[in-house]
C-alpha cells in the first residue's frame, strides 16, 4: 500500500480545483482489516467539521461509546469482540504457503492462552455517498444535493428539518440534530475537497485504513486488497458496497470487512427504496382511482334504493 | 464463557405461522437499529395521515352528495374537508425541524420525493377544497363554489393515498414492504374516516350513501390489510405485536363496528348514526397511528432489516447457483 492517498491523482494542485478533479468522483476506502481502533477520524472529523458534543455514554458495547452514526457523529469506530475460530486456520494456511513471517505471529496468538480464539474486529463507519442515494432522491426542498464529486452534502442554510431523508437512508446515517431540527451527515469534507485536500478522516488515519481517492483507483486497489488477504489465510475478508450493481448502484464510500455486515451493523442488502417509487405511484393511482369508483358506486347505489328525502328532494346536476 | 461476548448478538426468530424466513438465525450489531429514526412526533405525522384522508374522501363525499341533492351533508364535508386539510397541513408545519422554513418545501418540484410532490399536491388542493367550502357557507358564488367543489373531489383521492407512497418510499421495512397494498389501505381508511364524519354532521336522512361509504371503507381496508400482512411476512409481526398491534386491532374493532352499525342503523336515528360515525373516525385514526408506529418498531430493531435482506441474499445466491449449474429452473430471484 505505497500509493498517495493525500492527492486524489496527479491533475489535482493544492488549492485550485481544476476541471479533471470537477468531474472525478472521489470516495472512501475503509479497509477495516488494519483498523486499530484508535478513533483518530472520529475526533478530526469531529474537530475539523465543529460538530457538536452529543452525549459521553459508557456503553458496554468493547470500545465502542459512539454507538453509531448520527447527525453529529459522521464517523463511528465500530469494536466487535468474537471468538471464531479464525486464528488456526489462518496459521495452517500460512504454514501450507510458507510464509514464515506471518506464521509466528498467529502460532505465538494460538499458544498464548486459552482465549485465543478471540478476535477483535475494529471498523470505521461513514456516510455511504450511494450511486443512487435515497436521501437526496427524497429531499423535498432540494437541500440535499450531489457535488461535482460526486458525493452527497445537506445545505444546511436549505433544510427545513423535515426528517424525511432519516427513514430513507438504508444505512442508518442521516439524522436530525436534536434542539436544531435540521439533518447533517458526512460531507466527506466537501470544504476540504475544494481546496484539493484529503478530508480530515483519511488524513487522520495512521494506518491507512480509510484510504481517500478516485473512485476508480480505490476499487482496483480493494480488490488486490482482498486478493492479497484471502492468499495470506484470511478467508472473511470481503468488500462491502464496492460493486456498482448492488441495490444502491454501489457506494462512494466501500469497505473491506471480516465478518457479515451485519455483524458491523451495516445491512446485508441495501436497497435505495425510490427504485420502487414507479411502482409505488402506480399503486396509489389504482388506489385513488378504487377510491373515487367506489365512492361513485355508494353514491349510485344510494339513488337506485332510496335517493334523498326530505325538503330538498332530488336535485341532479347530471 | 471463557471468551468475551460476542459482539454480534444472535436471537432467534420467534416461531410464527408465515415463515417466510425458515432460516431463524440473525447477527446484529449490539442489538443497534440498522435504521436511523426521524425525530416525527406520532401525532403529528399519524393526524397528518389521518387528516389528509379524512380530507381527501371527504371531498368525493361533499360533490357526491352536492350531485345528488344532499346539500347540509355537502355542506357539512366541504367544512371538514377544509379543517382537516389546514390542521394536516399544520401538523406537517409543526413537526417541521425548521417551521419558519416550511416554505422551501416549494424551492423545486422533485418527481423522486413523495413530500414534494404532496407539497403541490396541497398546495392545489386546499384552496380548492377552501373556496368549496367558503362558497357554500357564505352562499356566494355558487358556480365557482361548485367548480372548486368538483376540482377537490378530483385531486382527494391523489390527497387521501399519496401519504402512503410518503411512508412506503423509505428504508422503513413495515412501510416499504408494504407498498403494494398501503395505499389501498389508506384510501379504504380515508373512506372510512369522511364516511364516519358525515355520519356525525350529515342529516340521517341524507345518509344512505355515506352508510354505504362506511361499509365500502371499511371492507377495502380490511382486504388490503390482510393481503399486506399475508405478504409482509416477518416484519408483519410489527403491525401485530406491541402499541402498533394494540392500535391495529383497534382499529379493526372500531372500524367493523363503525361501519356495521352505521349501514344497519345509521339510518334509524341522529344519536345511532353519531355513534356509529364517531367509531368510524376513531377507528380511522387507530389505523393511522398503528402504521405510524409499526413503522417505528421496524426503524428500532435490526431484525426486520437485516432478515429479510439475508433471505433476499439466500434466495438471489440460489437463483444464481441453479443458473450456473445449468439447470436454469432454481428458485426466482427475489
Amino acid at each position: 500500500m505505497t500509493h498517495s492517498h493525500d492527492a486524489p491523482g496527479p491533475a489535482r494542485t493544492a488549492t485550485t480545483p481544476d476541471t479533471a478533479t470537477a468531474t472525478e468522483r472521489v470516495g472512501f476506502f475503509t479497509d477495516t482489516s488494519v483498523c486499530i481502533g484508535c478513533k483518530a477520524c472520529e475526533v478530526a472529523c469531529k474537530e475539523w467539521n465543529a460538530i457538536p458534543e452529543d452525549g459521553m455514554e459508557l456503553t458496554g458495547m468493547s470500545y465502542d461509546n459512539t454507538q453509531g452514526l448520527g447527525a453529529s457523529t459522521w464517523r463511528h469506530v465500530a469494536f466487535i469482540e468474537q471468538s471464531k475460530p479464525l486464528v488456526e486456520r489462518a496459521e495452517q494456511q500460512h504454514q501450507a504457503e510458507g510464509e514464515q513471517e506471518g506464521a509466528d505471529v498467529f502460532a505465538l496468538a494460538a499458544q498464548g492462552s486459552g482465549s485465543s480464539e478471540l478476535r477483535w474486529l475494529m471498523s470505521s463507519d461513514v456516510c455511504k455517498h450511494c450511486t443512487h442515494a435515497a436521501c437526496l432522491d427524497v429531499c423535498p426542498t432540494g437541500s440535499l444535493f450531489r457535488t461535482e464529486f460526486g458525493t452527497v452534502v445537506v445545505q444546511e442554510d436549505i433544510c427545513n428539518g423535515c426528517g424525511y431523508c432519516v427513514p430513507a437512508c438504508p444505512y442508518g446515517v442521516i439524522e436530525q440534530r436534536p434542539h436544531d431540527g435540521r439533518a447533517f451527515k458526512c460531507t466527506l469534507c466537501y470544504d476540504r475537497l475544494g481546496e484539493g485536500q484529503t478530508p480530515a478522516c483519511a488524513k487522520a488515519c495512521p494506518t491507512e485504513s480509510i484510504q481517500f481517492g478516485p473512485l476508480e483507483e480505490l476499487r482496483e486497489r480493494a480488490a488486490a486488497r482482498v486478493e492479497q488477504l484471502h492468499r495470506a489465510g484470511v478467508p472473511d475478508a470481503r468488500l462491502y458496497g464496492h460493486d456498482p450493481d448492488d441495490g444502491v448502484g454501489g457506494d462512494g464510500a466501500f469497505f473491506l470487512l471480516l465478518d457479515e455486515p451485519e455483524v458491523y451493523g451495516l445491512p446485508p442488502d441495501p436497497v435505495v427504496t425510490t427504485r420502487d417509487l414507479p411502482a409505488m405511484w402506480k399503486r396509489a393511482g389504482a388506489a385513488a382511482l378504487t377510491l373515487l369508483g367506489g365512492l361513485a358506486a355508494v353514491f349510485a347505489a344510494g339513488e337506485a334504493i332510496g335517493g334523498p328525502s326530505g325538503p330538498n328532494g332530488r336535485r341532479h346536476l347530471r | 464463557m471463557t471468551a468475551a461476548p460476542d459482539g454480534g448478538r444472535r436471537r432467534r426468530k420467534r416461531r410464527g405461522e408465515r415463515t417466510v424466513v425458515p432460516d431463524a438465525e440473525f447477527t446484529s450489531y449490539y442489538g443497534k437499529p440498522i435504521l436511523n429514526t426521524p425525530e416525527w412526533k406520532p401525532l403529528d405525522i399519524g393526524g397528518y395521515f389521518f387528516l389528509g384522508g379524512l380530507a381527501g374522501a371527504g371531498s368525493l363525499l361533499a360533490a357526491g352528495a352536492r350531485l345528488t341533492g344532499r346539500p347540509a351533508t355537502a355542506r357539512a364535508m366541504k367544512v371538514s374537508s377544509t379543517v382537516a386539510i389546514a390542521a394536516s397541513t399544520a401538523a406537517l408545519i409543526h413537526d417541521l425541524g425548521r417551521p419558519a422554513r416550511f416554505v422551501n418545501m416549494l424551492r423545486v418540484i422533485k418527481p423522486t420525493s413523495p413530500m414534494s410532490t404532496g407539497s403541490w399536491l396541497l398546495a392545489a388542493y386546499g384552496p380548492l377544497t377552501g373556496a368549496a367550502a367558503v362558497c357554500d357557507v357564505a352562499g356566494v358564488l355558487p358556480r365557482a363554489g361548485d367548480a372548486a367543489t368538483v376540482g377537490a373531489a378530483l385531486l382527494g383521492p391523489a390527497v387521501a393515498t399519496y401519504t402512503a407512497v410518503l411512508a412506503a418510499d423509505t428504508a422503513v421495512p413495515a412501510w416499504h414492504e408494504g407498498y403494494r397494498e398501503l395505499p389501498f389501505v389508506f384510501a379504504g381508511s380515508a373512506s372510512a374516516a369522511a364516511a364516519g364524519t358525515a355520519l356525525l354532521a350529515g342529516p340521517v336522512r341524507e345518509n344512505r350513501p355515506t352508510r354505504y361509504a362506511a361499509l365500502f371503507g371499511a371492507g377495502l381496508e380490511a382486504v388490503a390489510r390482510r393481503r399486506m400482512e399475508s405478504r409482509l411476512g416477518m416484519i408483519a409481526e410489527a403491525y401485530r405485536t406491541g402499541l402498533a398491534g394494540r392500535l391495529m386491532r383497534s382499529a379493526e374493532v372500531l372500524t367493523a363496528a363503525g361501519a356495521l352499525g352505521g349501514a344497519l342503523l345509521g339510518g334509524r336515528g341522529r344519536p345511532l348514526a353519531a355513534l356509529s360515525g364517531a367509531a368510524l373516525v376513531a377507528g380511522s385514526a387507530c389505523t393511522r397511528l398503528g402504521v405510524f408506529h409499526a413503522g417505528k418498531a421496524t426503524m428500532a430493531d435490526p431484525k426486520y432489516s437485516v432478515v429479510p435482506q439475508r433471505e433476499r441474499l439466500r434466495a438471489r445466491r440460489e437463483a444464481a447457483a441453479a443458473v450456473d449449474q445449468g439447470r436454469g429452473s432454481g428458485p426466482p430471484a427475489a
